[in-house]
């Protein structure tokens, strides 16, 4: 029993240590990304990195999502003979959940994953000591522009995973079981609030983007030098941003109503 | 000869009664050591000793658990972040595998340094690359990427980066590894060019005996801890049993191979 609560004890004190480093990371990195010198041209590099090469999968999942949420939308709203309403609950279902979820976990999972490894693999080749010893500070000069580009681009990708998803609803829902285009839209843009909707959106978003921007960067830059701490720190990126993704998801929307 | 237990003014970098351990596994107990200014000194010993941690604590990339490492008389271990790094600007490191950033060009990397620390014009940076990378025979591959270059061509650009902000003191971490003879000896001339034109302090970590013989003006051999100092022509004399086991096993190596299985 004794031995139970110490493992407990350890395991929590193990956690509550990390979660320090983790803060003492993150105000390192944001203190070094606020004080001159601005890297803008790195940071426009790595929200090529994040945004452009995301593109084609943000688009495609969005225009595939949106399609399916039409179909299914369809026939169970026709069972109540309310497929008028269409465009409404697709918009609604994007707006608040699935668009800044579903682009939150696409982008985990392609260029979260990425980030991880490339800081990982600085890590194990000594390419941060290599800029330490040039007096260059890794978290401005490597850590502080992909973070940045990475809280930037979520909600640019947020709104394009939904705007495409609205595509594929209308494409469905008008051309393919022939709703009336002025009734999906209509519904659309009534059932919509800008301000408790699209900005839960982008709030939702923005709290998605900084989360995961957060978890990559530490998660690569405290990775063991070898190659197994690149693959860990790889996993554990995808693992632990898609559950925190989740779990951020329910707290904004238990805590706010967004 | 001499076997040091404390650490006199003459040196430039002191290691003094330094412990460090590693995953519950004792690295250093009590190494103290020094290095002259304006003279390369080689850290020899075996793999796993301490030769690359003892390079990392000098530059600051590694703490001790006590003990003092001074450079040019601060104490590295106690240094704040700022003032860290303005020391580092006196300090260049060659990393074994070069270190080079791989997401930037030859010529972007070499330049990183000058861009970062100093207000120089475009163009004056773009001609100090071109002469730094001259100056280590790579004239033709600024435009080239790290991972289009050899093992001893990117030793040779890393060393042309660690160089370029005339550093006083220059720390090598096993720069002959892995390197064909030809690229071995033409790493040593540099280095000891660089030495004899500059009178840089050089340190470096190598397991390459040959070589450490040639170019060493003094040896820093790392045995169980500890730290035994001698001239190189010194070395085989020092009696000390792991130096004897070095210098033996390294001759046999150079010698034909027995093939006989006794």
């Amino acid at each position: 029993m004794r031995g139970v609560i110490e493992r407990i004890g350890l395991r929590a004190l193990e956690a509550v240590s990390e979660l320090g480093r983790m803060g003492v990371f993150v105000g390192g990195f944001v203190r070094a990304g606020v004080l001159p010198r601005y890297r803008v041209r790195r940071f426009m590099d790595e929200l090529f990195d994040v945004g452009v090469l995301s593109l084609a999968i943000i688009c495609l999942s969005g225009l595939t999502v949106g399609a399916v949420l039409a179909l299914q939308g369809y026939y169970n709203l026709a069972r109540f003979g309310a497929e008028g309403s269409l465009g409404a609950v697709v918009g609604l279902v994007l707006v608040r959940e699935l668009g800044p979820v579903l682009t939150a976990l696409l982008v985990t999972g392609r260029a979260a994953s990425a980030m991880a490894a490339q800081i990982a693999t600085m890590v194990t080749t000594e390419q941060l000591d290599g800029l330490r010893m040039m007096s260059v500070d890794p978290l401005d000069f490597v850590i502080s522009p992909k973070a940045l580009a990475m809280a930037v681009a979520m909600p640019l990708l947020n709104a394009l995973f939904i705007v495409f998803a609205i595509f594929g609803g209308y494409v469905v829902g008008v051309s393919y079981l022939g709703l009336d285009a002025g009734q999906y839209w209509t519904s659309l843009e009534g059932a919509i609030v800008f301000a408790q909707d699209i900005a839960g959106s982008v709030l939702k978003s923005v709290v998605f983007g900084i989360l995961i921007a957060i978890i990559a960067t530490y998660r690569g830059y405290t990775a063991e030098p070898t190659a197994a701490g690149v693959s860990a720190a790889t996993t554990g990126t995808v693992v632990t941003g898609s559950v925190a993704v989740l779990v951020f998801d329910y707290a904004i929307t238990a805590l706010w109503g967004v | 000869m001499e076997d040091r237990a404390g650490v006199v003014d003459e040196f430039r970098i002191a290691v003094d009664g330094v412990y460090l351990s590693r995953a519950g596994r004792p690295v250093f107990q009590g190494l103290s050591c020094g290095f002259v200014q304006g003279q390369i000194t080689v850290i020899l010993g075996e793999s796993g000793v301490g030769k690359s941690t003892l390079l990392r604590l000098i530059g600051g990339l590694t703490r001790p658990d006590s003990g003092a490492v001074r450079v040019a008389g601060e104490d590295v271990a106690r240094l704040r972040h700022a003032d860290l790094y303005r020391l580092r600007d006196r300090i260049g490191m060659l990393f074994q595998y070069g270190a080079l950033l791989d997401s930037m060009t030859v010529a972007e990397n070499v330049a990183l340094p000058l861009r970062e620390h100093t207000d120089r014009s475009e163009a004056d940076v773009s001609a100090e690359v071109d002469r730094r990378l001259a100056a280590v025979g790579l004239s033709d591959v600024g435009s080239l990427y790290p991972r289009e270059l050899s093992g001893g061509m990117t030793r040779r650009v890393a060393l042309a980066r660690a160089l370029v902000t005339d550093p006083e003191i220059v720390l090598c971490d096993e720069p002959f590894s892995g390197l064909d003879p030809l690229n071995v000896r033409r790493i040593e001339k540099l280095l000891v060019g660089l030495n004899r034109e500059l009178g840089l302090t050089m340190l470096v970590a190598s397991h390459h005996l040959a070589s450490s013989m040639r170019m060493a003006h003094r040896i820093v051999f790392l045995t169980d801890g500890r730290a035994v100092t001698a001239a190189p022509e010194d070395l085989a004399r020092s009696g000390e049993p792991a130096i004897v086991e070095f210098l033996d096993a390294e001759r046999g190596a150079e010698g034909p191979a027995d093939r006989s299985g006794a």
